[in-house]
């Protein structure tokens, strides 16, 4: 591996000759999940794109070969509500220490003055783009990458409309813009304030949850009629007094879906009426409770999409021992994590995202505990390469090892999620990535590049 | 489970004594329930073929118990405290038909509340009136047909919310501060409102008119004020002093619309003259009073003052534990103020029914109305009394018994899932085994 490693290098300083040159990954068994297992088989890789697949896909002769014997090919993972990269966003310093303080947010600009009603636009930047915020030396973009994912929706989380995501290849490299595969998938909606805190009286509009959902809703409202009238203005301007440029609702008109949050049963059902008051196509994240008969219930009468989060629920790490939670809470510590085998059972379109986790150790794990909890392991791998990419529209360029799709590849020895499997290396746009064997220790001080510089071999 | 809106059971209620709250008054019979509805209510009722049959001898039945002023089964706050007119937001966005308060309100005697937003603003959110049917979603716990409100509050806690200057004048934070302030904003806010409707008239006459113009802008915290002005929703308004209480049936006046209810009015006894003149309902308490200044004029003889004023009074319990006993709240009447026990129980049944605009369907057992039934095993205006059954639309929503017998199994089920987290945690605390 280390040979092979180093051979590639050599093709590093001339970005055409990395474009044409082939890689072949011969002998290995291939998941290709769109289709049957292939036991024994080879993959090209050329130009970012998977060139061939199959049992006697033709090995070109310019080829770098590797030979995978005893070795697995999985479509890359893709996290289908992530925060990886975005700035601000909480950092993978917590681990799997349980929440600690929060983040504290880049503080840039001097806080606002308290809102006063809708009007003032509080918590709300739906004009960003995560495209536009992302940063490509983000740590996590590596450590993701070293648990398998080649692929993250990433999104601005910050706010009651906190802008645009964007579906991202997670390359190591200097420009944003090449790990862009679609700009804007939508709006992210949260119900809660950007910087959190603002709860009660005194911290400005809005500050109950009912005080959200009516600026939410006003918003919509708002966006209609702006719309309303800049059409009127475009057709005859003459006469008309011009519309004022709103660029809180040019965010929420260009975004073609939204996000919205539901854990509880109860929030299932009161987000699923709210996206058919406002006419918005709308995926629901969050699902703790999405193993609820009603969650599913409700679910399946509106025909909903859902991005159930990995972060499972857990006992209060500094609680006190002889403590008691209520039956409810450890009803749902229980069995949350069954919820993506009852979304299977009952047909659900469900994916699942990252949700904070961002090392391998916690991501696996996480998984894991989904297929303990009865989710069949190929449902656990659909519902992180092809799920999500059917989600957001993208199925006809990733989510499953075939000709012409993006060449994003996870390599494993051993079966994906077990946790003993090694992952050998990822292809991200065709570019192999080895992920390093433990992760780095700490104060490594003094490295040159600012993240695992032997790892990655860019074109 | 989620009941059927109706319940298709019929069921008969015999040998009990029947505090009607109609024009029976209290008598000893027998009632059918059929199709969620009160079918025939008597002495000697027809026992229909397949129908469930109580026995309820010795025991009492009295009409489900409403709760004029409620805060329970709200997500994420009452109040959207933040600004001095909140009326954009509504309670029914917020439903949470998970709130425990609700099963212990029917283990009351409850069967239907006023759901409020809270007094932080001199005109808060929009209210709506609730069943207590534990069990189902949201949607299912909205007592259709019932007129929605708005909460408005006068006094301390509209002047003190939002300022960090304790609402003294001058000081930083949110208008207004004084009890001058949130006259003037209720004022405002209607002044908004009328140009709104007015703007909102002109564009529906010319689109009948079969012309096309831009519709107006659609503003959530005018729209219902505009509803207010056509008498489509229902004032319900936190208050307390005398002075406060005409100031605001002068606002009223002055912009056409009627108040529907005085909540709390600890000072009511006052002006329950003027009260009842501008057709406004009364809703106190029996006897909390002195937790601050403005509630310092209080008296326990209120709801009986009031009512020989007439003015429609009831008492409401402001609070999810004071709901589970707004029976002996009722009974605390015939001590202050001699009230009969009709009259007495009255204040917790058809009179707050009146008050939120839904006496004909229920607050009295009566041929028609909604089975929405309590069963004491003795006396309900005693404290000795306990709640044996409520039904709601025909439905068995509580019952003793099973509740009883039930808990050991519920407390099994936790052991259980206690032992099995202690059982997962145990090793990983523990370090590495033996592996």
């Amino acid at each position: 591996m280390r040979n092979l490693v180093t051979a590639l290098l050599v093709f590093c300083g001339c970005a055409a000759a990395a474009e044409n040159t082939a890689i072949a990954i011969r002998n290995a068994k291939i998941v290709t999940v769109s289709g049957a297992v292939i036991s024994k088989g080879t993959v090209v890789v050329r130009d970012g794109l998977i060139q061939d697949v199959g049992e006697n896909a033709t090995v070109p002769a310019d080829a770098i070969v590797i030979d995978g014997e005893g070795m697995t090919v999985y479509p890359g993972l893709v996290d289908a509500l992530s925060t990886w990269g975005m700035p601000g966003a909480a950092s993978g310093a917590r681990g799997g220490r349980g929440a600690a303080a929060a983040t504290p947010v880049a503080t840039a600009t001097p806080a606002a003055p308290a809102a006063r009603g809708p009007e003032d636009r509080p918590s709300t930047t739906s004009w960003i783009k995560a495209a536009d915020e992302i940063q490509p030396g983000d740590k996590r973009i590596e450590t993701a990458r070293n648990a398998g994912f080649t692929t993250a929706a990433v999104w601005p989380t910050r706010g009651f409309f906190a802008g645009q995501g964007s579906l991202v290849d997670l390359l190591s490299g200097e420009k944003a813009g090449e790990m862009v595969l679609v700009p804007s998938l939508g709006q992210y909606i949260s119900l809660a304030r950007a910087g959190g805190g603002g709860g009660g009286m005194g911290g400005g509009f809005p500050s109950a949850l009912m005080g959200m959902i009516s600026y939410i809703r006003q918003i919509y409202l708002d966006a209609g009629h702006y719309q309303l009238v800049k059409d009127a203005y475009a057709k005859n301007p003459r006469g008309m007094q011009r519309p004022e440029y709103d660029r809180a609702l040019e965010g929420v008109i260009e975004s073609k879906r939204i996000l919205l949050p539901a854990n509880r049963w109860v929030e299932v059902d009161r987000m699923i009426h709210f996206a058919a008051e406002l006419k918005q196509p709308a995926i629901y994240y969050g699902l703790r409770e999405g193993f609820e008969d009603r969650s599913v219930k409700y679910l399946k009468d509106a025909n909903a999409t859902v991005l159930v989060s990995l972060k499972w629920p857990e006992k209060a790490r500094d609680q006190d021992p002889d403590a008691e939670d209520p039956y409810r809470q450890m009803v749902i510590r229980e069995k949350a994590p069954t919820t993506p085998a009852v979304l299977k059972k009952n047909g659900i379109k469900f994916a699942l995202y990252s949700d904070g986790l961002d090392t391998p150790r916690d991501l696996q794990r996480a998984i894991k505990k989904a297929i303990d909890n009865g989710l069949a392991r190929e449902d656990a791998l659909r519902a992180l390469t092809l799920s999500p990419a059917e989600i957001y529209g993208v199925q006809d360029r990733l989510g499953s090892i075939e000709k012409g799709k993006i060449a994003n590849l996870v390599v494993t020895k051993g079966e994906i999620f077990d946790e003993h499997t090694k992952i050998e290396f990822v292809l991200v746009d065709g570019n192999k990535y080895v992920p390093a064997p433990e992760p780095p220790p700490a104060g490594r001080g003094g490295a040159a590049a600012p993240s695992g510089p032997n790892n990655g071999v860019r074109k | 489970m989620i009941l059927a809106p109706l319940g298709a059971e019929v069921t008969v209620i015999q040998n009990a004594t029947i505090m009607s709250e109609g024009a029976k008054g209290t008598f000893k019979g027998s009632i059918v329930v059929e199709n969620g509805k009160i079918k025939e209510v008597g002495d000697k009722v027809m026992v229909p073929p397949g129908a469930t049959v109580v026995d309820a001898q010795g025991q009492y039945v009295i009409p489900g118990i409403i709760d004029c002023h409620s805060h329970i089964a709200v997500d994420g706050g009452v109040n959207e405290g933040s600004v001095s007119v909140s009326s954009m937001v509504n309670i029914r966005d917020v439903i949470n038909p998970e709130d425990i308060a609700i099963y212990r309100a029917l283990a009351g005697g409850v069967t239907a509340a006023n759901i409020l937003h809270g007094s932080a603003n001199a005109i808060g959110g929009q209210t709506l009136v609730l069943k207590m049917r534990w069990g189902t979603d949201a949607e299912g716990m909205i007592f259709q047909g019932a007129t929605p409100g708005i909460k408005f509050a006068l006094g301390e806690n509209p002047k003190r919310a939002g300022s960090s200057g304790g609402g003294r004048a001058g000081s930083a934070g949110r208008y207004p501060a004084t009890r001058m302030g949130v006259e003037d904003v209720i004022r405002e806010a209607f002044n908004e409102a009328k140009q709104y409707k007015a703007t909102w008239d002109a564009y529906d006459a010319q689109v009948a008119k079969g012309e096309h113009p831009l519709p107006p802008r659609k503003d959530l915290k005018l729209e219902p004020l505009k509803e207010v002005l056509e008498g489509k929703r229902f004032v319900h308004a936190h208050c307390y002093r005398a002075d406060e209480i005409l100031m605001l049936i002068r606002v009223a006046d002055d912009y056409g619309f009627k108040i529907k209810t005085f909540q709390h009015v600890l000072e009511g006894y006052k002006v329950a003259k003027e009260i009842a003149a501008h057709g406004a309902g009364g809703s106190t308490f029996s006897d909390w009073w002195s937790y601050k200044v403005e509630a310092f004029d209080a008296i326990p003889y209120n709801a009986a003052v009031m009512t020989k004023k007439g003015v429609v009074s009831s008492l409401n319990s402001d609070d999810a534990e004071l709901m589970r006993r707004l029976n002996t709240e009722a009974a605390k009447a015939m001590k202050y103020g001699g009230m009969s026990r009709e009259e007495a129980l009255a204040l917790v049944t058809i009179n707050p029914a009146t008050q939120l605009g839904v006496a004909d369907r229920v607050g009295s057992i009566e041929a028609g109305k909604d089975a929405d039934i309590v069963i004491y095993d003795k006396d309900p205006l005693s404290n000795y009394s306990k709640v044996q059954k409520v039904w709601i639309d025909g439905n068995k929503y509580f019952d003793r018994d099973s509740d009883v017998s039930g808990r050991p199994g519920k407390d099994l089920e936790k052991k259980k899932l206690a032992d099995k987290e202690k059982a997962e945690a145990t090793p990983a605390r523990g370090g590495r085994g033996p592996q």
